[in-house]
């Protein structure tokens, strides 16, 4: 069974589909029990980082994630469901993540423009993935060069060694995130096709 | 780098794919799951589906719709038509859209632009807007096209996009389902104003179109209906035909 953890933002529709059409047992909860029970975690999320870890700090899901990631569950974030398991977040402000991978979080306009580059925000499209580690299981059915869609304007950085895939827009964007069994997309799988799917797939068949 | 998009254009109308040209003489082409689940294996960067359907009672067809195509097809879903309202965003989204493209309800209330991107992100937020050409200016029409607002399509676009809008459908009435190619001179106009993504539509008709339209700066995807429908050009080869003429493509 899959928690996909519910606490009010996003839209679980195509998360939940494309479980179903892997085959997989998910449901979407912010019960204690269920989320314990679970042999594996969905954390999505869409819109603001302070706004996310508030909604779950006050339904006390942020302690009970940072003790089942501590537990060796697989976690996965997808956008700003990976964006929270950073340690720090400066979106409107600066916030503690759930630090379950150290590096933080900040806007990819600010730093695009210190780099020179004028490219839209946000990044949204079908961009390329770069493996950096092809050993990582959740890119075990993934290739150099496999698109994926992104929509997001802030980003992970300072977590190099982390970073499983990154995307190339004008910086190297992470992509693909890794620390022990805790994972994070900041694309959305769900709306990748077959490429998306293959990512799921992988994180569904992690050994938990 | 972001690639451009290709994306196919579904009208939908009582639970059925139309296809009109110059939005008249509406004829049946088929079954809307049928041709998402076809776009999705031939290539589509994305689905854009209008409802078009005139009564209210008959909407739910399309919710339902929409659901069975959101259910086995995993790219992003733009939905559009009789959008009104947030709580008609809201039916949409959570029947699995993933944008939402407004149009004469922005029009009439362009405050929507704003209510809907601050509550679901300006990413969520399409403004849909049909263009013609009135005594030498570019005019938006409301209505499906039937309706000259009198509204100047340039000043439109910028102050959509101060709104809050994530994203622009352009559609050319004037070159709309003729297929002599896009309305390159109308879109560069607006192009020229506008940062965020900009989805060009009305007048492909070949692939030659693609290539010249993504040549312009400013053009991230190109939005077209009965010349895929009718399989006149096959989404696989157009992107292979633009990749091999340098245009980044997700093949």
């Amino acid at each position: 069974m899959i928690a996909v953890i519910d606490y009010g933002l996003g839209n679980l529709f195509s998360l939940i589909s494309s479980l179903k059409a892997l085959g997989a047992e998910a449901v979407v909860t912010s019960d204690v029990q269920k989320i314990s029970q679970a042999e594996r975690l969905i954390l999505p999320g869409v819109g603001a980082f302070g706004d996310a870890m508030a909604r779950l700090h006050s339904i006390g899901l942020d302690k009970l994630l940072q003790e089942q990631a501590a537990s060796g569950k697989p976690l996965m974030g997808i956008c700003l469901g990976m964006q929270i398991l950073f340690a720090e977040g400066y979106e409107y402000g600066h916030h503690q993540g759930l630090a379950l991978i150290p590096g933080q979080v900040a806007s990819l306009e600010a730093d695009l423009q210190q780099s020179g580059y004028a490219l839209k925000i946000p990044h949204m499209g079908w961009n390329a993935l770069t493996i950096h580690q092809k050993d990582c299981p959740l890119m075990k059915n993934t290739h150099d060069g496999d698109f994926v869609y992104f929509v997001h304007s802030f980003y992970a950085k300072d977590c190099d060694e982390y970073v499983v895939a990154s995307a190339e827009y004008g910086l190297a964007v992470p992509a693909v995130v890794n620390n022990g069994n805790v994972y994070g997309c900041q694309f959305h799988p769900e709306k990748s096709g077959k490429v998306g799917l293959n990512i799921l797939k992988a994180f569904i068949e992690l050994e938990a | 780098m972001i690639t451009k998009r290709i994306i196919p254009c579904l009208d939908i109308r009582d639970g059925q794919v139309v296809k009109g040209v110059k939005f008249k003489d509406v004829k049946n082409v088929e079954d809307p799951v049928a041709m998402a689940r076809f776009y999705n294996e031939s290539g589509a960067d994305e689905l854009v589906f209008y409802d078009i359907t005139a009564t209210v009672e008959k909407r739910p067809l399309f919710t339902d719709i929409l659901e069975r195509v959101a259910a086995e097809i995993f790219i992003p879903l733009t939905v559009g038509g009789s959008i009104n309202s947030l709580d008609d965003f809201d039916r949409v989204l959570k029947a699995g859209a993933d944008k939402v493209s407004v149009n004469s309800g922005a029009i009439k209330n362009p405050q929507l632009i704003s209510a809907a991107a601050e509550k679901y992100g300006d990413q969520c937020v399409v403004l849909s807007m049909d263009v013609a050409r009135v005594d030498g200016n570019f005019h938006v029409f409301a209505k499906g096209g039937r309706e000259d607002t009198g509204m100047d399509a340039v000043e439109w676009a910028v102050q959509g996009e101060k709104l809050g809008a994530g994203e622009l459908v352009i559609n050319s009435i004037d070159a709309d389902g003729v297929r002599g190619g896009f309305d390159l001179p109308m879109l560069e106009a607006i192009a020229e104003k506008i940062d965020v993504p900009i989805i060009a539509s009305g007048g492909a008709g070949k692939m030659e179109d693609f290539l010249q339209l993504f040549a312009l700066p400013g053009i991230d995807a190109g939005l077209a209906a009965s010349i895929f429908h009718f399989r006149q050009v096959d989404i696989k080869e157009l992107k292979v035909y633009l990749s091999s003429h340098g245009i980044q493509m997700r093949l």
